[in-house]
């Protein structure tokens, strides 16, 4: 059984950052294809987002498979809710759906800018 | 196909009935990466089309298809990438 503190600390991240994307290794330096795929597709759409890196946190990355209900990484998180890994975050950005989601939800997608 | 894209097919036909299903191994695109094993069978595609996913988010639907698989996920699968569609968009985008 999970702690709570591990659901507390997410809950905290999630709401922090409007953007978070829990992955394996960091954006610059990402350790599988599925993270650095998901990395590209946030960098085209120009939407400023926290990351952390799961793989050096194994609380980190035991609680959220179990907060989310999804087995694996990366995993996007917008305002606080699951959109969802890899090829959902893929194809959302295919049909224009990922960038839809961040202007219903208000979130910046002028990092490249600020 | 090897013994565990016959497992993922097997159990995925069992649990989502599906219209179109087609399991692909990708394992040797991923050959020497992390969670790769000598014996293979690490990283699979699927595609699937069934009409449980009508209705459902992308979210829900994959969820679906990793709770069909989730004791070969745990124990044995390391990647797996879903195409999850219904019957109605199968069509349309074969079209």
């Amino acid at each position: 059984m999970m702690t709570n503190a591990v659901f507390d600390r997410i809950k905290e991240q999630i709401e922090r950052d409007d953007v978070v994307l829990y992955m394996k290794g960091t954006p610059v330096f990402p350790m599988c294809g599925f993270s650095a795929a998901t990395v590209q597709v946030l960098g085209q759409t120009g939407v400023k987002f926290q990351s952390y890196n799961i793989l050096e946190d194994m609380e980190l990355r035991n609680g959220l498979k179990e907060f989310g209900n999804w087995p694996t990484f990366p995993q996007l998180y917008v305002k606080g809710e699951l959109i969802g890994g890899c090829d959902i975050v893929r194809e959302m950005y295919e049909t224009g759906e990922l960038e839809a989601l961040f202007q219903e939800k208000g979130v910046n997608t002028n990092a490249a800018v600020a | 196909m090897g013994l565990v894209g016959t497992a993922i097919e097997a159990q995925l036909r069992a649990s989502l009935a599906p219209a179109q299903l087609q399991v692909i191994d990708q394992s040797a695109q991923h050959a020497g990466h992390a969670g790769a094993r000598d014996d293979g069978e690490t990283h699979f595609l699927v595609e699937i089309v069934t009409p449980l996913f009508e209705g459902k988010r992308r979210l829900e639907r994959h969820r679906l298809v990793n709770e069909a698989l989730a004791e070969l996920l745990r124990n044995r699968v390391h990647a797996l990438s879903i195409r999850a569609l219904t019957p109605a968009e199968a069509s349309s985008q074969a079209r």
